[in-house]
């Protein structure tokens, strides 16, 4: 049976971003106008039954997220969506703004009216400048249209939505430090509990909502819980985005089902590795996730799925790696990333992110000493459950993660002095500057 | 001194903690259009919440200015009604606030994994050796700033370079010379690397975007 798309069905055709296409072809802001014919909890209730999961990272039920949002209080509420987006291999949220805006504001507008908000904040990453421009713009236009402002058809509803533009800071994107940025801080978590449920942003209840997440739910509304649990898998309803990047031939933005297997999304769907060279490694979920290799290709790309593979879909970025990728220079270039990002909160991230890239450096360089795997391994179990935020687990993963399935590289790497696999992509000149 | 046996605790001369602080600069006040553009952000937030507003006023004096001197901050400070030493917490940790002068086109090479594998390594290279600097650097003529950066979130193009806010997508390794003597010949008319403007032909997206802010360097 094959799958038609929902959310990125017409982001091809031009237009596809104004008012009046989204009015003709997607059935625009009907969800809301049902929305707001019966209860907030009604709303709840069938997002619960939908069974869908924040596409953010962690897969969490969002109806029972919502549910959670504290509504015996005289506070104001918040939704605040999550428009961060900047795990590495991961760039679906952007397109969703970008050609489907509305969808995103009409999920904005009702999921302000599931939990009792007046206000969802988009906190949008400083570099996507450009599809900030179109956002904000259509934006104004579902104002004058009056689909959102004050008393929105006529039922007493009011709704605001704003943009907030963030300055370039991936740990702006975990929850608890988006609301501190949003709160004009440094992007640094808070000490969970309290969850933003009952103290998020200004000390209210509030939700954040991954893009992707909010867009689901004006085709639940429109289109019922049950309609959208068919989708996919038991407990994974729903249409997924996809992106795949890095070694293929045809990279990009895929919408499917959490049927789809990995290898049908690889192979079929972005056209297979570049120059139909071998695959070495996967990473399904953004980088922060542990490698699968070519043998568990055939696992179902769902939340569930990856998991049982001994992975996470995280974000669903699919990075695929050729035979050319070695893995102890993979491990470098990433935690070059985590070692940038840290926010500097806690100890064991902020240290052990610079050790562990400077373990790797010396390693790709050829200067390793064999002690050197030990003394990875043993920073890396150092940060893994000692930290304030998931940020810490994510940084070691990479190291953890190919240390355990390709150690040899590792190994070859020491024994021979040099990196045993120099791709051609690759600087002519070692670029170990990095001094930023 | 480190209490670990075989490593290092971080000098940190990486970390944005580190950064050192501009000099106080010049005075400086917003033009009445960005002061007008920052009273009417700061009503998106609750009255008494306007550090909310906070990257969003130090953005209007970066671009009227280029960077954010101390001065800058410190009439920031004035708008938020908090202490310059809060903005300076903020302006240190994130990435896209500079506080020492720039070129006129900061190249922001994606050195991030998926633009890696497709040759990220090599474009940095390219683009350092046609205009004579090294990453972190800027150019002789204060025309060009060389920088890394961690995924821009648009890894199906890889590789990304963003020029100021201005993205280009898949930019080869040998296109990077041609790319430099484009911009110096043409300025921002150079700027047609970003997939929103190739495909600008049929759906125009541009025209209904909003303004920069007054006194931008585009
Ligand atoms: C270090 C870190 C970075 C994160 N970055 C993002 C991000 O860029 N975008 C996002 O939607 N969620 C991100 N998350 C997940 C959020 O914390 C949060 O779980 C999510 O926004 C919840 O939305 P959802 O339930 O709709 O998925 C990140 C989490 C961590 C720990
Ligand atoms: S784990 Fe890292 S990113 Fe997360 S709070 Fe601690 S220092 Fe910050
Ligand atoms: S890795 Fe370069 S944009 Fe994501």
């Amino acid at each position: 049976m094959a799958y038609e798309p929902v959310l990125t069905k017409h982001i091809n055709e031009p237009n596809s971003y104004t008012l009046d296409f989204y009015m003709k072809n997607q059935r625009g802001y009907e969800g809301l106008r049902k929305a707001l014919t019966v209860t907030p909890n009604d709303i709840i209730e069938q997002v619960k039954t939908s069974g869908l999961r924040g596409r953010g990272g962690a897969g969490f039920p969002t109806g029972l997220k919502w549910q959670f949002v504290l509504k015996d209080t005289p506070k104001a509420r918040y939704i605040c969506c999550n428009a961060d987006e900047s795990e590495p291999g991961t760039f679906k949220d952007h397109v969703l703004m970008e050609r489907n805006p509305h969808l995103l504001i009409e999920g904005c507008a009702i999921s302000c009216y599931a939990i009792g908000a007046k206000v969802a904040y988009i906190y949008i990453r400083g570099e996507f400048y450009h599809v900030q421009e179109i956002l904000e713009a259509e934006i104004e236009k579902a104002y004058t249209a009056g689909y959102l402002g004050k008393n929105i058809f006529g039922s007493g509803f009011d709704c605001d939505v704003y943009i907030h533009r963030g300055a370039g800071a991936y740990e702006a994107g975990e929850e608890t430090a988006l609301i501190e940025s949003l709160e004009g801080k440094r992007a640094q978590p808070r000490l969970k509990p309290p969850f933003p449920a009952v103290a998020g942003l200004y000390q209210c209840p509030t939700a954040v909502n991954n893009v992707e997440t909010l867009c689901n739910v004006p085709l639940i509304v429109l289109n019922g819980a049950e309609w959208f649990a068919k989708l996919g898998p038991e407990k994974n309803g729903g249409p997924k985005l996809y992106c795949i990047s890095g070694h293929v031939k045809k990279p990009g933005v895929y919408e499917a089902s959490m049927h789809t297997t990995l290898r049908e999304l690889i192979y079929d769907h972005a056209g297979g590795v570049l120059g139909d060279r071998p695959l070495k490694a996967i990473i399904p979920g953004g980088s922060s996730v542990p490698l699968l290799t070519p043998d568990q290709l055939d696992i179902p790309a769902s939340f569930d799925g990856v998991q049982k593979a001994g992975s996470l879909l995280g974000s669903a970025g699919l990075i695929v790696l050729d035979d050319t990728v070695c893995m102890v220079w993979l491990a470098m270039n990433l935690l070059h990333f985590y070692r940038h990002e840290s926010c500097g909160k806690c100890t064991p991230c902020r240290e052990g992110c610079d050790w562990l890239y400077k373990i790797l450096q010396r390693l790709e360089r050829g200067e390793g000493r064999s002690k050197d795997l030990d003394l990875l391994f043993g920073v890396s179990n150092n940060i893994v459950g000692k930290t304030l935020c998931a940020f810490g687990d994510a940084a070691a993963t990479p190291v953890l993660s190919t240390m355990k399935l390709f150690r040899a590289e590792y190994e070859a790497h020491v024994r021979e002095g040099r990196c045993t696999l120099p791709a051609a992509w690759r600087a002519k000149q070692p670029l170990f500057a990095g001094a930023h | 001194m480190s209490f670990h046996p075989e490593m290092e605790y971080a000098p940190a001369k990486f970390h944005r903690s580190e950064r050192k602080l501009a000099e106080p600069g010049e005075p400086f006040t917003y033009t009445p259009g960005n002061q007008a553009r920052f009273d009417q952000v700061v009503t998106r937030y609750p009255a008494d919440q306007r550090k909310s507003a906070i990257l969003h006023a130090l953005y209007l004096a970066q671009n009227q200015q280029g960077y954010l001197t101390a001065a800058a901050m410190r009439h920031v400070a004035e708008q938020i009604r908090c202490t310059p030493a809060d903005v300076e917490d903020v302006v240190s940790f994130y990435t896209m606030f500079y506080t020492r002068p720039v070129g006129t086109y900061v190249l922001n090479v994606c050195r991030t994994l998926s633009c890696a594998l497709l040759g990220a390594e090599r474009v940095t290279e390219e683009l350092g050796a046609k205009l004579g600097i090294k990453p972190g650097e800027t150019d002789s003529t204060g025309t060009f700033t060389l920088v890394e950066v961690e995924c821009l979130g648009a890894c199906d193009r890889a590789p990304v370079v963003m020029v100021n806010d201005d993205w280009h997508e898949g930019l080869s390794p040998e296109q990077c010379a041609t790319f430099i003597d484009d911009i110096r010949a043409r300025g921002g008319a150079a700027f047609t690397g970003c997939h929103l403007k190739k495909e600008a032909g049929s759906g125009q997206q541009a025209a209904d975007s909003g303004q920069p802010a007054e006194g931008s360097k585009k």
